[in-house]
């Protein structure tokens, strides 16, 4: 165990004693005990930046299960260290300003920074670990903690409905991305993350690697929020708004990014890979900011927002990845894609994050983020105005923010990518420009709509629920924080660039840096006069046109057909699924225990029979049977006797007692057998069954009067005597068959020797296979939970 | 309808020691006579079982205020708790070790941490079979 494991898995620590804080110290706000803890991890992973800038890796393993090849293996790299610095940077502001925004009277803040720890140590997990099982875990986790912080204001319908969305489409996309590795791992035979990029050739043409890819794929689509997958961002929004800016902008939504990129040096020699990535990339900005202009509620528009910058990135990743077929660097001439993505990646953090934090202002100290009834804002909360336009501007890519040095990278990036000469980019490639400066033309949109219609206008207090003020300071720093570093960044991103962004794409595009290490990625405000500042020239006029004929154009949206919307394709799907499955349980669940085991012996019989005959597996040998003897003989005709009696006793007291004679008759064959143990065992178990019986008795029905002729049934006929018959012949063929050696020996000659203990019976129970004996006796209390539960409950459902 | 049972209570009170005591004594020789925990863990509940036919559930509920879900999981420590102590000593899980110490009265006695083990089985197979009557029986 290093220091380095322990950070990632320090917050899953933290998780286990709020419980206890929260409890001894209900004074102080929950939230104080988090806060140092990404703090401290901040400035520990901020010490490895000098490690990644001379290029090189820390990597810490722990062996885990190592004969499958799965170990707990952390690896920090340029890529893997600037998410961590996110998660645990962002992490630190976004437990601050929460401190501030949720009540600590109204709020349960013990769940919420449970999961809220939940979900920092498993994307610091994702991120860091360089085998993909243990990545794959931590991946679960991430979706599984969000879908707990979506619904954690669980008594809200829409809150639900988000969580359930937001699990049951990112969890697809997991699960389609374990499939992905586990073929990755027939392929490779490794689970490292290292070990699978030096054999990266061997994947691409391999004739599983389509499928390889596109689970991937769906993998990081569907955690990233790309079209058609990005429906459950939207409806994330329902969570408290810390987590929106935390999960749903800054760190978890990037975790599908992060996969693209990390997985770009094994994929991305393929023209599959760069056009997935880039085309459904640009398809997502396309459709977010597009979707984004139409919204009213500020955080539907932040998410629309995150859903298309989301695509924006994904879309740079895929073009950078073409750089690689040119094999050389070029001056950065193709790779400026991806310098782009980890860029801007960065940016859209501080940006967003801000705006995030900015609505929940607004909507904290309004009541409201409906865009409909604020306005005039701008002399109530003169520094959250401040705020918003820094965000805003630098969303729309206006200089001299972050945002816009990122922006022309993109549009440098695309216009680029239109002039490649391989996967038919020079034929269709010129679409992406088009499209990329069509989607900035609509961010530009909705970045003027949140901040003017919100702070500008007419202020209408009487539609809101409270007088407006500014918001307390703990609740400004983390915002003012975010945004001076998107002003920093946007007038020294050199200051970063060096030192995050040249070791992240070392490690995204390792084939083309490794051996040149001088390159150092240099950001530049002003480049002449460029098609790219044409572009963002465009962007500005045709944006301020198009905002201010806004209410001319609008119907544009009206005219997108209802029924084709991704949503009520979801939500359809959802409901005939329900129905579906409902109604093929009613179908067999007939609620009669006589029916279930008509099933359950059907089955037993057709498994078991057709595996004999298939097998051939039925023998006969007699050769060392020994004579049967005369009160053999009289006991198997007692138990004959009794279990035909039973068919037709007419009261259940009788039946009861004939099933009982039967089961001490087995005991006694037990006691002829010589087997003390077993005879003592069915003796007691047969007792205490009879008082069982007995007990259940008054429970059960009487036997009916018409039954008492028992009407003559073909089917439980066929099954009793198949599973007499089955049971019989495997009896017969498991004495016929010795295919090995009796264990038996091994047990007489060690029972003492090694264990001390002179009863076989009990020390094989005990000792030799202990396990079998502890699992066991875990079934029987879970056996017993169940019924205690069972009845219990049916019982107190029958008082209501 | 209370049916006479004099007869049943007081051949009850009697053979009830005796049949706890046996199960003991099968409890304990497990290791090296028929017997065990899961044996003498039955045997104890048919006491039980005995005494709820004897006399009723309230009644046997004040002699014995025992909450058999908890025993069930106390058993549970027991077996998984002496599966772990090995892992203390750097032995895999569910290693068992004993010795045999000469006791005054007793003589050489084997001292097993499979007893402990069988301690568990012995408590679950009690607490899980007297959760299952007792809920059955009680849901009239």
């Amino acid at each position: 165990m290093s220091l380095l494991h322990l950070a990632v898995i320090s917050p899953l620590l933290l998780a286990l004693l709020i419980p206890f804080l929260h409890k001894h110290f209900r004074k102080i706000h929950t939230g104080w005990f988090l806060l140092p803890l990404p703090a401290v991890l901040f400035g520990y992973f901020l010490q490895f930046i000098s490690v990644t800038r001379q290029g090189d890796t820390v990597m810490e393993t722990i062996p885990w299960i190592s004969s499958l090849g799965i170990d707990f293996t952390v690896k920090v790299d340029g890529l893997g260290l600037l998410f961590a610095l996110l998660i645990t940077g962002i992490g630190a502001l976004v437990v601050l300003y929460s401190i501030y925004y949720l009540s600590p009277e109204k709020e349960k803040l013990n769940t919420f920074y449970i999961y809220l720890l939940l979900f920092m140590g498993a994307m610091l997990g994702v991120v860091l670990s360089d085998n993909l099982i243990v990545l794959y875990a931590f991946w679960e986790l991430t979706s599984f903690s969000s879908f707990l912080l979506i619904g954690y204001w669980n008594h809200r319908e829409r809150s639900r409905y988000g969580a359930q969305k937001s699990m049951l489409i990112t969890v697809f996309g997991g699960l389609s991305m374990f499939g992905g590795i586990l073929l990755l791992n027939s392929i490779t035979g490794t689970f490292s993350i290292t070990e699978t990029i030096a054999m990266s050739n061997e994947v691409v043409n391999h004739p599983l690697f389509t499928a390889t890819l596109i689970l991937f794929l769906l993998g990081a689509f569907t955690k990233s929020a790309q079209f058609p997958f990005h429906i459950w961002l939207p409806d994330a929004m329902e969570a408290p708004t810390p987590v929106s800016a935390y999960l749903h902008s800054a760190t978890m939504v990037k975790a599908g990014i992060y996969m693209v990129a990390r997985m770009t040096p094994v994929f991305a020699h393929s023209g599959t890979w760069v056009w997935l990535v880039a085309g459904i990339g640009i398809i997502t900005l396309f459709w977010g900011s597009f979707s984004a202009v139409k919204q009213v509620d500020l955080k539907a528009i932040l998410a629309f927002s995150t859903v298309s910058q989301l695509g924006m990135i994904m879309s740079l990743l895929g073009a950078g990845a073409a750089a690689l077929h040119y094999g050389t660097i070029q001056d950065g001439y193709y790779i400026v894609a991806v310098t782009a993505a980890v860029f801007h990646l960065i940016n859209h953090a501080t940006f967003k994050g801000s705006l995030f934090m900015v609505t929940g202002i607004i909507d904290h100290e309004t009541g409201t983020r409906d865009i409909r009834k604020l306005g005039g804002l701008m002399n109530f909360m003169p520094i959250t105005f401040t705020l918003a336009i820094i965000g805003t501007f630098s969303m729309a890519g206006i200089p001299p923010f972050n945002g816009f040095l990122s922006k022309e990278m993109f549009f440098t990036g695309m216009l680029r990518i239109a002039e490649m000469d391989i996967f038919s980019f020079d034929t269709w490639g010129i679409l992406f420009p088009i499209i990329a400066w069509t989607a900035s033309v609509f961010t530009f949109l909705y970045s003027m709509i949140y901040v003017f219609k919100t702070f500008t206008g007419k202020y209408q207090p009487e539609k809101l629920d409270k007088k407006p003020h500014e918001a307390p300071v703990g609740m400004l720093i983390p915002p003012v924080i975010l945004a001076s570093l998107a002003v920093i960044i946007g007038i020294y991103p050199d200051v970063i660039s060096g030192r995050l962004i040249s070791p992240a794409l070392r490690s995204i595009l390792p084939a083309l840096l490794d051996d040149s290490k001088a390159y150092e990625v240099h950001i530049y405000h002003w480049h002449g006069f460029t098609p790219e500042l044409f572009m963002t020239i465009g962007v500005i006029a045709v944006g301020i046109l198009l905002y201010k004929t806004l209410t001319k154009w609008t119907g544009v949206y009206r005219a997108f057909p209802e029924k084709l919307a991704l949503n009520r394709f979801y939500d359809s799907g959802l409901e005939k699924l329900e129905l579906g499955s409902l109604n093929i349980t009613r179908g067999y669940m007939t609620g009669f225990i006589r029916t279930y085991l008509v099933y359950i012996f059907t089955f037993f019989v057709l498994a078991l029979g057709v595996t004999l005959f298939y097998r051939n597996a039925f023998a006969l040998d007699f050769s060392d049977v020994a004579p049967i003897r005369f009160f053999e003989v009289v006991l198997v005709a007692i138990m004959a006797i009794s279990a035909i009696t039973i068919l037709f006793a007419k009261s259940r007291l009788t039946s009861i007692i004939l099933l009982g004679s039967v089961g001490y008759t087995v005991a006694l064959f037990f006691v002829i057998f010589r087997a003390p143990d077993l005879a003592l065992t069915q003796l007691v178990i047969e007792t205490v069954s009879v008082a069982l019986f007995l007990l259940a008795f008054y429970h059960l029905p009487q036997i009916n009067r018409k039954e008492e002729h028992m009407r003559f049934k073909l089917g439980n006929l066929l099954v009793s005597i198949g599973v007499g018959v089955i049971v019989t012949m495997i009896a017969l063929s498991a004495h016929s068959n010795k295919s090995f050696k009796s264990i038996s020996e091994y047990y007489v000659e060690n029972t003492y020797k090694k264990a001390g203990g002179e009863n076989m019976v009990n020390v094989i129970l005990v000792d030799f296979r202990g396990f079998d004996t502890m699992f066991e006796i875990a079934v029987l209390g879970i056996a017993a939970l169940g019924i205690f539960a069972m009845i219990r409950l049916r019982l107190t459902r029958g008082k209501e | 309808m209370k049916t006479n049972d004099v007869i049943l209570q007081t051949v009850t009170k009697v053979t009830l020691f005796i049949i706890i005591l046996f199960s003991i004594h099968l409890f304990f020789a497990g290791h090296y006579y028929p017997g065990g925990g899961f044996i003498g863990g039955l045997m104890t509940s048919g006491a039980i079982v005995l005494l709820l036919l004897a006399f009723d559930i309230k009644t046997v509920k004040s002699i014995l205020p025992i909450d058999y879900i908890k025993l069930t999981a106390i058993g549970l420590l027991f077996a998984i708790g002496t599966g772990a102590g090995a892992l203390l000593f750097d032995m895999p899980f569910l290693t068992h070790a004993y010795t045999y110490v000469n006791m005054p009265l007793l003589g050489k006695t084997s001292l097993h941490t499979a007893v402990l083990f069988d301690t568990g089985v012995y408590l679950v197979v009690i607490g899980v079979t007297m959760t299952i009557i007792q809920t059955i029986g009680e849901s009239e």
